[in-house]
């Protein structure tokens, strides 16, 4: 191979996170977008901030109130840890949460956009047809929002990859488990002769953008044939 | 029986409706854009509450507000054929009509292959819905609300969205409904041909209040008709029966009341049901049997009333059972002395065939 085992280690691990931070925020994520959408409710305006509250927060900020909160001395943390034995502190899957919150906004705006797009009229032919509330949501919304899934899906992947602040401060720099890309190419930046390692890093995390980027072009226009669009 | 009572505002707009409406049939919700005819067929559908009212089909309730009882579109068993047919744009045509079966009640009065045949979907069963026609389109929308298997069948200007060649092609489908399955139908329309050949019952509307309502005959004549199809149109419509051929003249010998009408058209048996149109303002009134005329249609009748219409009067006469009506200037009136119970001949230069069979809609000008 022509990348040396930590490039290809932190190309993994970056990966591994990023996948596990996308399925993590998707459920959740056409949950918020079709509440912020589809229902008035008192306190939506302020539901609606809270999502978007990562675009604006420093990383770092995130990286905090992560580490409060799930941290080892975090009431959620504790719990997750003793109840489900789940770790998150100093692991991938804490890299995952805090990658996934960064990203949790860009996936909803994805999703919502494309759920606006959702003719109502087609719900109410399914009423008409028989179909309860769920039933209309499975056969219906969601199939005419995969669009919106699937960009929401492939940028928050893209953004997952490249998340560094919030996972740095929640989980640290811990090589083979939370070294991602990012982290990695700052690390080789801070240590001396560093340069032509973190230029690779760099070229690689160029061609996987660029990849991401064609990748998806390719699916939604797949998609949109599919629905006849 | 449909009964039907409900108001309902929106902004400035407000609905006020109350009537029953007889079972099987078709009942066309007949007025101008924006009178309220899609409102009330959404409260009827359930995809919209009404502020007040009652809405029940024989003796199954599906909205007492009195009672606080409103009942899911889903389970009210609806069929709805909407203006833009609203295919499911990620299945196929196919896939549309299981879409419906699926979610059907058990009870089956018509199974995928009778809708199919019936609609002639064969063909399109494995195409994408975008590449269908209009007319197509709706095809499969009716088939798909038939597939429910619904207690009555909701069509939403069906039409509206079709060119002409496109509406006929699927008038004669939505005809052999009427005629083969025993299946209400509110059919909402601003096209007064379309009520004529599909109508059998007909309601009025205006400003979102029933102007009035009744058999399609009887509201033929009704004065408030006019307002909205324009004095020009106003004429009566007759459920007539087809005698048979006659053989000197190849003209069609159809029965009207007591009086008979020879029209040009072939192939009819006898006994077949045939609905004609007989404009106003193509009866001539004569007070002596006609003769040496042109004119080979008249009917013999009683005048019933001579009523103002503006610039001239409309005369009705009864030809047995059924009226007629005559456009006629004032001093026509005068110099015939025209009144209540006098005997007269209407002369008809016209008759409209509005095929009321599934064979035979045409129209088309009788000889005169």
């Amino acid at each position: 191979m022509w990348l040396t085992s930590s490039e290809s280690e932190a190309l993994s691990l970056s990966l591994a996170v990023a996948t596990r931070s996308v399925i993590l925020s998707l459920p959740p994520a056409v949950l918020f977008a079709w509440l912020l959408t589809r229902p008035r409710f008192l306190g939506r305006t302020l539901l609606d901030a809270l999502v978007h509250l990562p675009l604006v927060l420093p990383p770092v900020v995130v990286g905090y109130l992560l580490l409060l909160l799930f941290g080892n001395r975090g009431a959620l943390g504790l719990w997750l840890r003793d109840a489900l034995g789940i770790e998150l502190a100093f692991s991938r899957n804490g890299a995952a949460l805090a990658t996934a919150v960064m990203s949790f906004p860009l996936m909803v705006r994805a999703m919502r956009i494309s759920l606006e797009n959702v003719d109502r009229g087609l719900e109410e032919a399914a009423r008409t047809l028989g179909a309860g509330a769920l039933d209309r949501f499975v056969s219906i919304t969601l199939p005419l929002m995969l669009p919106g899934i699937l960009a929401g899906g492939i940028t928050a992947f893209a953004a997952a990859l490249g998340e560094f602040g919030a996972v740095i401060t929640f989980v640290s720099n811990i090589p083979g488990e939370t070294r991602t890309l990012p982290l990695a190419l700052y690390t080789a930046l801070q240590s001396p002769g560093g340069d032509h390692v973190a230029a690779r890093l760099a070229s690689l995390s160029l061609l996987l953008g660029v990849g991401g980027l064609l990748l998806s072009e390719w699916l939604a226009r797949r998609v949109r044939r599919l629905l006849g669009r | 029986m449909l009964t039907v009572a409900a108001t309902k505002r929106r902004g400035s707009f407000a609905l006020e409706v109350a009537f029953e409406l007889p079972t099987p049939g078709v009942v066309a919700l007949f007025g101008r854009s924006g009178c309220g005819k899609s409102t009330l067929v959404n409260i009827i559908a359930g995809l919209l509450p009404p502020d007040a009212g009652r809405v029940a089909l024989d003796d199954v309730v599906w909205v007492d507000t009195g009672q606080r009882l409103h009942m899911p579109a889903e389970r009210r068993g609806v069929g709805y054929v909407f203006q833009d047919a609203r295919l499911f744009p990620h299945l196929s045509v196919m896939g549309n009509l299981r879409y419906a079966r699926k979610r059907a009640a058990d009870q089956v009065f018509v199974d995928l292959d009778a809708v199919v045949d019936l609609l002639d979907l064969r063909s399109l069963l494995s195409r994408r819905t975008h590449r269908l026609s209009g007319g197509e389109r709706q095809r499969v929308a009716i088939g798909r609300a038939l597939l429910t298997q619904p207690r009555l069948l909701l069509l939403d200007e069906p039409l509206a969205a079709l060119d002409a060649g496109r509406r006929d092609e699927v008038l004669p489908y939505l005809e052999m409904l009427r005629d083969h399955l025993a299946l209400p139908m509110v059919y909402v329309t601003h096209r007064f041909d379309e009520v004529l050949r599909l109508a059998t019952h007909l309601v009025l509307m205006q400003d979102g209040a029933v102007l009035a309502q009744g058999s399609i005959g009887a509201m033929s004549l009704d004065p408030r008709l006019r307002s909205i199809i324009g004095r020009d149109e106003v004429g009566a419509i007759i459920d007539g029966r087809v005698l048979g051929m006659d053989s000197t003249s190849g003209l069609t010998r159809v029965q009207v009341g007591r009086g008979e009408l020879n029209v040009q058209y072939s192939g009819l048996a006898a006994g077949t049901a045939l609905r004609v149109q007989l404009l106003a303002r193509d009866i001539i009134v004569s007070t002596r049997p006609p003769q040496h005329l042109s004119v080979r249609n008249s009917l013999e009748g009683l005048v019933t009333h001579v009523q103002d219409d503006g610039d001239s009067d409309l005369v009705s006469i009864d030809i047995g059972n059924r009226l007629i009506m005559s456009r006629i200037t004032k001093a026509a009136t005068r110099e015939l002395e025209l009144r209540p119970g006098m005997r007269v001949w209407a002369l008809v230069k016209s008759v409209s065939l509005r095929g009321y069979s599934w064979s035979a809609p045409r129209l088309l000008e009788p000889r005169t």
